[in-house]
């Protein structure tokens, strides 16, 4: 189990330093020098070259590498020029509100597709799983924002019951209670998610079922209740683990367009307004970021599998 | 080297196998096709596919809605000159949408091929090799696979302008992970197998191996996985146009199409939002629909083999 887990943390190391090497380049190729940015757009040749001089901007590049990597593991990401801001403190400020709502999304739409995928495996081909099969497809089928706008069309403006937008407030604890904007982005997110997620944990209770333990539980006689609970639920939610998982960079995706169209003050909307105003370092901060938290995501994800089920720790 | 077909038998053999004869032999392909045949949802996705191209590419050769801009007949409502009305800026939208789905589909088309081509290379390169080679071709493919791709193709069309032949090239390169990893499994359960230990035998070289025998069997996991990056191409691209950075005009965008409309959702012209967004659920589904059942009949093919 050690030898292992130090394996398999030595790899995600390495995939680590590949991804700054990468993000490196993108940063060094699209914005080589923030010099534009810091002395305006009418400044001459000469300044701007004394600039990068200055700051390091024309050394080669394997030292403007190590310099970037030095800084990263100082927790500096980067500087907005644009909004005079560290980027570091720009997360700062923002990153609770996101991880909330993936949070609680994810949390929810885990929760909900494990009963609706076990229910589907078991009454397979009845018009229930039918129609629950159905939506999925078409959900997955559909883009995200097609989706909000829907929802928003439907809830917020034919019925108005809740808000069109998100809470625009910055204390937490508001953002919690205020019920009536944060209803319709976790429950559209928590419905994008299910639809992945109840067709996978349909097709494993499937797998499940047809093993022989599940004909063997059921031959001694235990109660389908048990049979279920006991055997089924355990080893049919082994291939979800990996599955949460892998779904970071889908969940950090799914919030830049959620937070966009909610206008929802969190990570992605601040991309997406860099995006507008070709902010660069928030841009590649940003990247950089969720490439991280994918690694770690999938890490732990390994991880975890390997607690779960100990016939993978052979590997 | 010299290469002497070894997959031609002696003229005059074929025709007395060891055993006596035995009926016509079906080939796995030709399973697949009927298993695929056979499932009414893959016939569907195939003709929704089917009409989307003739709609995109004969539709505008018959139709002539207007897509010069016209602000005397701005957001008409469905009529009998306009059947989806027009937008803001006096576009026929029917015509719109054709013309914006050549992107859709063109963009997924090739950024599928570039990622299949490029990936299916790439892991058969690195499955036969194994070693220090292996693990360094497969790291690359780890660090690309968690960087989130819709992030860096923002950042790209933010930055150089987005263009069907730059999307492509673009969204492809975060298409052959997949396949990359996938090929490489298969060429590892392959290169082990009696034919090709035969084909090593008979003098074939790496680049001779991996063209005849091992990428032929590992395509049909390359088609499958094909079909499912269209579908996610054409929802990127949806989505960047929708967030304001996809193509411009000249060229039409299903994804601008719905940002437009969406400026006006409040007024209830729905022929601006819902039309378009439909035409992207039905392409997307109907490429999962195929990949779905290309899977299923590649299986059975599997199970031949």
């Amino acid at each position: 189990m050690t030898a292992y887990l130090i394996r398999r943390a030595a790899s995600a190391i390495v995939v680590l330093f590949g991804v700054s090497i990468f993000i490196f380049f993108m940063l060094h190729v699209i914005y080589p020098t923030p010099a534009i940015d810091v002395l305006g757009p009418h400044a001459n040749k000469f300044s701007i070259a004394q600039w990068n001089a200055q700051h390091g901007f024309d050394d080669p590049w394997i030292v403007q590498y190590l310099h970037y990597l030095n800084q990263l593991l100082h927790g500096n990401l980067g500087y907005s020029y644009k909004l005079n801001q560290s980027v570091a403190s720009l997360f700062q400020e923002r990153w609770l509100r996101s991880a909330y709502l993936s949070g609680v999304t994810l949390i929810l739409s885990v929760v909900i597709a494990i009963p609706v995928g076990i229910y589907q495996a078991i009454r397979r081909n009845t018009v229930g799983d039918a129609v629950v099969t159905t939506s999925a497809f078409v959900t997955y089928a559909m883009p995200d924002f097609f989706f909000y706008l829907i929802a928003i069309q439907v809830f917020a403006i034919t019925i108005p019951i809740f808000s069109y937008e998100g809470p625009q407030t910055t204390s937490m604890w508001s953002i919690i209670t205020d019920w009536r904007a944060m209803t319709l982005p976790i429950v559209c997110l928590t419905l994008l998610d299910l639809a992945g997620y109840s067709r996978y944990m349909r097709s494993a209770a499937i797998d499940t079922l047809a093993q022989d333990y599940i004909k063997a539980a059921r031959a001694k006689g235990l109660p389908e209740r048990l049979v279920l609970w006991r055997h089924l639920l355990r080893n049919a939610f082994l291939p979800m683990i990996t599955l949460i998982g892998l779904s970071i960079p889908a969940l950090l995706a799914g919030n830049l367009v959620c937070e966009a169209v909610f206008n929802f003050p969190g990570l992605g909307l601040l991309f997406y307004d860099a995006l507008g105003t070709a902010d660069y370092p928030i841009l590649l901060a940003y990247t950089l970021v969720g490439a991280a938290l994918t690694i770690a995501g999938n890490f732990v994800a390994d991880v975890s599998l390997t607690v779960a089920d100990p016939r993978i720790r052979l590997v | 080297m010299s290469n002497i077909a070894p997959e031609l038998p002696p003229p005059g053999l074929e025709h007395i196998p060891e055993g006596g004869a035995v009926g016509p032999v079906q080939s796995g392909w030709r399973l697949a096709v009927r298993e695929f045949a056979q499932n009414k949802l893959a016939v569907l996705g195939v003709a929704a596919l089917i009409f989307f191209v003739l709609f995109c590419y004969l539709g505008p050769l018959v139709y002539h809605g207007g897509l010069t801009s016209d602000l005397t007949a701005t957001n008409v409502p469905p009529s009998i000159g306009h059947p989806l009305g027009t937008d803001n800026q006096g576009f026929d939208v029917l015509e719109e949408l054709m013309v914006g789905g050549r992107a859709a589909l063109e963009i997924g088309f090739f950024s599928a091929l570039i990622g299949m081509v490029w990936g299916a290379i790439w892991g058969a390169v690195s499955g036969l090799a194994g070693g220090l080679l292996d693990g360094f071709l497969m790291r690359i493919v780890d660090v690309l696979l968690s960087i989130p791709f819709l992030f860096v193709v923002l950042i790209v069309a933010v930055r150089y302008g987005a263009s069907v032949l730059g999307l492509s090239i673009i969204i492809g390169i975060f298409t052959w992970q997949v396949p990359a990893r996938l090929v490489r499994g298969e060429v590892l359960t392959l290169r082990v197998r009696d034919f090709v230990s035969a084909a090593r035998a008979a003098g074939s070289g790496r680049l001779r191996l991996i063209n005849r025998h091992l990428l032929p069997n590992s395509l049909g996991v390359i088609i499958v996985t094909a079909t499912f990056s269209v579908a996610d191409a054409i929802l990127a691209v949806a989505t960047l146009g929708f967030l304001g950075f996809g193509l411009q005009y000249p060229n039409f965008d299903w994804g601008d199409m719905l940002n437009n409309g969406v400026t006006y959702l409040q007024d209830g012209y729905w022929w601006q939002v819902y039309p378009v967004g439909i035409c992207i659920i039905v392409v997307v589904m109907a490429c999962n629909l195929l990949g779905d059942a290309l899977r299923d009949a590649l299986d059975v093919r599997l199970r031949r083999r």
